[in-house]
């Protein structure tokens, strides 16, 4: 059971959770669940990393005393990457929603059938 | 100080974006000096790294002293260090363009439009010259943002626009984190050169072919090849003239080539997925360039007419990349300069146009030879070095295109480069028609009287880059043996 979790179940969990990115992108009709569904595809990524360093038994990787081998501490680059890509997932998030506020004071809406309307007119 | 060159090329423009708003707030004058000094000291550091590397081959330049599987390098190859030179001067010459354009902005505003000038500048020169992939990423990033908020700033339309590309955009370096991801899975590194020995037992694996597709996927939104191309007609259309000529002229260039470093550097391009890869990207490359053009043709807006121009146009290097052998290489590292030059001049010229009449569609571009000698001069030697007519810049790289498309047998491609030429042509020749041929309307220029056709700052950089398409054409023969010969991976295909 354990088995079958960490070696295909997260896998899969990513699959989908990165697959609802690209749908609700092109599915939801609203400026924000569209913004969401982009955070979402992000933590994929940022989670398929983390799975990486992970190891069976292994614990933090802070020297513990008398604990000597590389097997026993899970790899902390893929942590330490994800820390910028959550850095740059923040500020992506941070510029998408000035730009949110700037649609919506001009167009009153952040339906994206509405908007596009009222910009045509 | 000669020894910290590659480290130059990308840190002095990002520190300057971050003092630029207290600048801007204490003189105009100082900021744009400051501004253009920074951009100039960037494009000196690469021409000079470039030199050096012409002289004694490639420069690693290991950041803190870490040594480089660890530590982040980067790398002054021929390739990356010609790519920065570009960058770096597409980046000065726009600068100087934009100072008209923002006189009659607030300090805030001055300061930040050249803060993220400055943020997009070092983004992409970091991107050309890191030697590291998650490097790459970040760069990437800050190159993005810098570039969605300098869009977003050209109005109601632009915003939307911006908001769009964000989210696709977002989607693209997604797919290139993961592909990076598979393969720091399968060999735990992250450094190209590193990376290209790790990999070359592993051609086969199905990771690496993971993360080939992730790679192309990714890259491919980045640089709107067609059928990922939605996000670039309204970006390019909307965004203010400055930031458009210089978004236009470089950024889906540094994807293709992120692309090309891939490929051909750290994968093998002789076996494993590479070659399908390739095939599938040299098809919708061919696509790409027929439907851009035909769309090209169908646009009254001059600046969403060479939108679709740039569609077509990136497929052009994507197209070299797939015929792999070394005039398709060539081909393609010529386009992208070629291009790069090209399409800066014709958005600054349009650009110029919206500053001089305040209009945009191509009907209202009737006599404007009377009105804009030099810069419709510019533009007549642009539009034809895209159509490809010799001794312009644009007829060699194609020529170096259909010779690797002969050699490699590849007829296909041919026939493609050669219709395209023919659609290039309709679509510039009715501009140039309605400059030259079409009598104006009724109403005569009221601005007869006044001496300049346009600010000096702006006229400098359009004819700087007009004449450059001319000199480039010309020397192309010696660019193509000092420099690009040394930037082609070794043996190609």
């Amino acid at each position: 059971m354990k088995e079958l979790l960490s070696q295909y179940f997260i896998y899969w969990l990513i699959l989908v959770l990165f697959m609802i990115g690209p749908f609700g992108m092109i599915y939801k009709k609203n400026l924000v669940k569209k913004l969401m569904a982009m955070n979402i595809m992000q933590v994929a990524v940022i989670i398929f990393f983390l799975v990486l360093g992970q190891k069976a038994g292994g614990t933090i990787p802070i020297e513990i005393h008398g604990l000597t081998g590389v097997e026993h501490y899970i790899n902390p680059l893929p942590h330490a990457l994800m820390l910028t890509a959550i850095v740059v997932s923040l500020s992506t998030t941070g510029v998408a929603l000035a730009l949110l506020l700037l649609i919506q004071r001009r167009f009153g809406t952040l339906e994206e059938d509405e908007m596009l309307r009222r910009m045509n007119q | 100080m000669r020894e910290q060159l590659p480290a130059l090329i990308v840190i002095v423009p990002l520190l300057t974006a971050l003092v630029t708003p207290l600048i801007a707030y204490l003189s105009a004058k100082l900021l744009r000096a400051v501004v253009t000094g920074a951009i100039l000291v960037s494009n000196l550091s690469a021409m000079g790294a470039l030199l050096r590397v012409l002289a004694e081959g490639p420069w690693h330049y290991r950041f803190g002293g870490w040594a480089p599987p660890w530590g982040i390098e980067y790398v002054i190859d021929p390739l990356s260090g010609g790519m920065a030179v570009l960058i770096s001067f597409i980046s000065l010459v726009v600068a100087v363009y934009s100072g008209p354009f923002l006189k009659e902005d607030t300090w805030l505003r001055k300061g930040i439009f050249y803060a993220l000038y400055l943020l997009l500048t070092a983004g992409l020169l970091g991107m050309v010259v890191t030697g590291d992939a998650f490097n790459l990423y970040v760069f990437l990033e800050i190159s993005s943002l810098a570039a969605y908020a300098l869009i977003a700033s050209g109005g109601e339309k632009a915003t939307v626009a911006a908001f769009r590309y964000l989210l696709i955009g977002t989607v693209g370096a997604s797919f290139y984190l993961l592909g990076v991801g598979y393969l720091y899975s399968v060999t735990g590194s992250l450094n190209m050169a590193d990376l290209a020995l790790r990999l070359q037992p592993l051609t086969e694996s199905p990771a690496v072919m993971t993360a080939v597709l992730m790679l192309l996927v990714g890259m491919a939104i980045k640089m709107a090849l067609f059928p990922l191309h939605g996000w670039l007609p309204d970006s390019y259309t909307y965004a203010p003239p400055p930031a458009a000529a210089f978004i236009s002229g470089v950024m889906t260039k540094v994807s293709a080539y992120v692309l090309l470093r891939f490929f051909f550097f750290v994968f093998s391009a002789v076996s494993g997925p590479v070659p399908a890869a390739l095939t599938v990207l040299g098809w919708a490359a061919a696509v790409g360039i027929i439907i851009g053009s035909v769309m090209a043709i169908a646009q009254s807006d001059f600046r969403r007419m060479l939108a679709y121009s740039s569609v077509a146009q990136i497929g052009y290097i994507v197209l070299g990349l797939a015929i792999g052998n070394m005039y398709g290489l060539i081909g393609a590292v010529l386009h992208i300069l070629n291009h790069a030059v090209m399409k800066s001049c014709l958005f600054l010229v349009a650009g110029g146009v919206k500053w001089k009449t305040g209009e945009h569609t191509i009907e209202k571009y009737a006599a404007l030879c009377r009105q804009m000698p030099l810069t419709m001069g510019a533009f007549l030697i642009a539009a034809l070095s895209m159509v490809g007519l010799p001794p312009t810049a644009g007829f060699f790289s194609k020529w170096y295109l259909a010779l690797g498309a002969i050699e490699a047998g590849m007829w296909p491609y041919i026939a493609v480069i050669v219709l395209s030429s023919l659609l290039n042509a309709v679509y510039f020749f009715r501009v140039i028609e309605h400059v030259y041929m079409k009598k104006a309307g009724p109403k005569p220029a009221e601005a007869s009287g006044s001496g300049m056709e346009l600010p000096a700052a702006m006229l400098l950089p359009i004819v700087l880059l007009g004449v450059g398409i001319l000199v480039i054409g010309i020397l192309n023969e010696s660019i193509v043996t000092q420099i690009l010969q040394y930037a082609i991976p070794g043996g190609g295909r």
